[in-house]
């Protein structure tokens, strides 16, 4: 319920007078009130701080520690007050949700120190009020990821390997983490030696070099000095397959591996090679060919596993993702507009470069870049974003110094928004309840009608037309205790007695209908007018409090006259059993059902 | 003149005992109302309940409202909350009615305290009165079929859809109707408030329900 609610109580009761008149049926008793209805001060020690507070502030939610009888555990005989041995600091924000109904998250407090006060309090962390919710989600996402990361890195940690670690994952050992060993860290130098010379290579090729005696056109360096450069480039490429199927004989996981980015990065840079050497000598093909051997940059990004920056950098990207999409999105958007307003303009000029819209292209790409102020403007809370992750990870990864973080990318951990802080469980109804119950109670005899839920609703209006007879009593039920703690449950506990059908059936204690019990009881054990509550029938039918089954009622059938027959099922209510033997049966058998 | 003016103004302040202080300000769209009650000895005086009692009652209306004032909205709100099945917005609204006695559309802490005062500690001729006056929609003195009908029918939605047996359209009207025949005396359609005392007076099952809340506070 609400927040205050509790408060609002006498007032509902009193209200209930005007059904009075109405009533067709007695009302039941109303539940007996041990404590002393007076109002009192509570003294509570936190540590030391000693803050007081009317009993009937703390009594309006009955789910949390304060609020329920479990703070009896804490009570200090001789000094007259509740002691905890908690943060003082910490207990005023709980006490003033208890005081205002809202719940502020303090921005100064380290969130898992709040989320773990929260959860002894027995406080669940999503009634946080709007406030501050989001700076409560902003610090969560970033603490989740900062422990995958710190998660990852323990895995990856610089732990030794066990002596009788195979080969494999000596070898992926020394590929994660190069400082390990110093074969490890030499090859690591080397490749990335390599690496740079490849690029530097690519670039050299092109720069135009003095031509060759006898000629006098400029070549670039790559056709003066082919057969140097191919034997470069044949190196570098021989390194980098090798280094590749080293990885992945190494990986514990080759799937995962060949799908990572890092190897297809890998890949992609080494492919040309190869298919420039199934190619033909073709010369149409080899145009083509040609352009394959731009992705031979991409040998750059094999930075990425040697530069930590590199790879923080593209998880923040993929972080940033959405926003660089619509960031481009609307760069386009810009871009077209202005290119036809530029060619529409310029339509009438003769030789205007402006010749068609796509030409105009350039143009405004060209002066919205120049310009600069509308990049500047959206890319300032990207740019933000952006400095800010690098800072805090660089940070991060500075305190931990030498751990080698494994893969970065998958640091992007997927948004998870639910509260791990459970909310603790009260066993004993609260005085509320009580109350709340002998309303609902009230209510239901003046209309004679009674509280169901949807699925027993449903099903009685199938029986409707059959007319079977029903049993039950209710009389039990608002006063038998500790099975049910909501007036929502409360419904669920009924058990039909259905006169030629075979299964009688209960409703237990659940949350959700996850799985269904189809109960079947012995032979000879007469029901008792049975919509009693759970503890008289227990016995027969193995339901208590913390066992979440509920028992169905299987309602059979079209309107046949002989309930005998084995009926099928009805579409109407589907995954429920139906069984319709006779009504002797021996066994006590739970026939487990999926859920619905 | 002036003596005129001065005896007019401590006339009014004489009258205006209630600290009532509106103050509206112009800044906002919408009017702030802070109300305070009357003094707590009045109040004790005025009802059944002692000094404690009203304390108690006090602030937790305070917390809930602290502008000292409850609308129609609000009331609902709360009053919902108690019946998660249904719709109790319609007996809310008869409820509020019932209430707020002096019809100013909201209601103040000392409404709140009278009606709760007949509700738990009035005598059972109070009680039927109050209950009378809830059924009463229209105030005219007489309860007729329609106005019945529209409580009885708000009652039921309070019970939601899903109830055992379930509820047939003509559910209220059968309800009505057995209410009529055991209120309505003379047969004339209407049950005046004598009738309706003398009847719930004669019903024994009413009569000791009418003691169950007492001891709510």
């Amino acid at each position: 319920m609400a927040a205050g609610v509790a408060t609002w109580m006498p007032f509902a009761r009193a209200a209930a007078v005007g059904w009075l008149p109405l009533a067709q049926k007695t009302m039941p008793k109303p539940p007996v009130d041990k404590k002393s209805r007076s109002d009192e001060i509570l003294f509570v020690n936190v540590s030391g701080l000693r803050f007081q507070t009317w009993k009937n502030t703390l009594d309006r939610y009955p789910d949390t520690l304060l609020g329920s009888s479990e703070k009896e555990f804490f009570y200090n005989e001789e000094t007259q007050e509740y002691f905890f041995d908690r943060d003082p600091e910490m207990f005023r924000h709980i006490l003033n949700f208890f005081r205002t109904g809202k719940l502020h998250y303090p921005r100064h407090e380290c969130i898992q120190a709040f989320e773990e006060e929260l959860a002894f309090y027995g406080i669940i962390p999503e009634i946080i009020g709007d406030c501050c919710m989001e700076e409560y989600r902003d610090r969560k996402k970033e603490n989740q990821e900062r422990l995958a990361e710190d998660t990852e890195a323990e895995n990856a940690g610089d732990a030794p390997l066990p002596p009788d670690a195979t080969l494999r994952e000596r070898l992926w050992r020394a590929f994660e983490n190069p400082h390990t060993s110093t074969m490890a860290l030499v090859f690591y130098y080397v490749t990335g030696f390599f690496i740079a010379v490849s690029v530097i290579a690519n670039v050299v090729e092109t720069v135009p070099c003095r031509p060759i005696k006898g000629s006098i056109k400029d070549l670039p360096c790559g056709e003066k000095f082919s057969v140097a450069f191919s034997c470069l480039d044949t190196a570098c490429v021989l390194i980098f397959s090798f280094e590749y199927l080293m990885r992945l004989y190494a990986a514990p996981s080759r799937c995962d591996f060949a799908r990572s980015v890092m190897s297809v990065i890998d890949v992609v840079a080494i492919l040309p090679f190869y298919i420039g050497l199934v190619m033909p000598e073709n010369e149409e093909v080899s145009g083509a060919f040609v352009t394959l051997r731009v992705f031979r940059v991409f040998r750059i990004f094999k930075f990425s596993r040697h530069s930590q920056g590199l790879r923080i950098l593209g998880c923040t990207l993929q972080a940033c993702a959405s926003e660089l999409g619509f960031l481009l999105f609307s760069l386009t958007m810009a871009v077209i507009i202005f290119a036809t307003v530029m060619f529409y303009a310029e339509k009438g000029t003769k030789g205007t470069t402006f010749s068609s819209i796509p030409a105009s292209f350039w143009y405004t790409i060209v002066t919205m870049t120049t310009l600069g102020l509308l990049i500047t403007a959206i890319h300032y809370q990207l740019l933000i974003q952006l400095l800010m992750s690098l800072y805090f990870h660089l940070q991060y990864l500075f305190m931990w110094g030498h751990v080698g973080l494994s893969d970065l990318l998958s640091c992007c951990v997927p948004q998870d928004g639910d509260g791990d802080s459970t909310p603790l469980c009260v066993k004993n109804r609260s005085a509320f309840e009580h109350q709340h119950h002998h309303l609902l109670h009230c209510l239901e005899k003046t209309t004679n009608h009674e509280f169901t839920d949807e699925v027993t609703y449903s099903e009685v209006c199938v029986t409707d037309s059959v007319g079977f007879r029903t049993s039950r009593s209710t009389s039990l039920s608002s006063q038998q205790g500790a099975t049910t703690t909501c007036c929502s449950r409360r419904a669920k506990r009924r058990a039909f007695r259905l006169a030629n059908s075979t299964v009688s059936v209960s409703r237990g204690s659940v949350q959700e209908l996850d799985t269904l019990h189809v109960t079947k009881t012995p032979a000879g054990t007469q029901y008792p007018q049975s919509r009693s509550s759970l503890n008289a029938r227990t016995e027969n039918l193995k339901l208590n409090c913390d066992d979440y089954t509920a028992a169905i009622i299987s309602i059979p059938t079209p309107p046949a006259n002989t309930p005998d027959e084995s009926l099928p099922n009805s579409p109407a209510i589907p995954g429920i059993l139906r069984n319709s033997r006779s009504s002797t049966f021996n066994t006590q058998e739970t026939v487990k059902i999926s859920s619905l | 003149m002036g003596l005129v003016m001065g005896t007019f103004s401590m006339q009014s302040n004489k009258q205006d005992r209630t600290y009532r202080k509106d103050k509206i300000d112009d800044d906002f769209e919408m009017s702030i109302v802070c109300h305070r009650p009357e003094g707590l000895d009045k109040l004790e005086a005025q009802s059944n309940f002692s000094k404690r009692e009203l304390q108690v009652l006090y602030r937790g209306f305070k917390n809930e409202c602290p502008s000292g004032v409850v609308n129609e909205d609000t009331f609902k709100q709360i009053y919902a909350q108690f019946f998660p099945h249904g719709d109790a917005s319609s007996y809310a609204h008869y409820l509020f009615d019932a209430f707020d006695s002096a019809h100013s559309g909201s209601i103040k802490f000392e409404d709140f305290v009278m009606a709760l005062s007949i509700l738990l500690r009035g005598s059972v001729r109070e009680k039927l009165m109050w209950t009378f006056n809830l059924y009463d929609i229209n105030r005219d003195g007489y309860i007729n079929k329609e106005e019945m009908t529209d409580i009885v029918r708000a009652i039921y939605d309070m019970m939601g859809k899903y109830t055992y047996p379930a509820l047939k359209t003509d559910t209220p009207k059968q309800h009505v109707d057995a209410f009529f025949q055991k209120m309505d005396k003379n047969r004339d359609g209407v049950v005046t408030l004598d009738e309706f005392i003398l009847s719930c007076q004669e019903d024994e099952n009413i009569m000791r329900s009418l003691q169950l809340f007492e001891n709510v506070i």
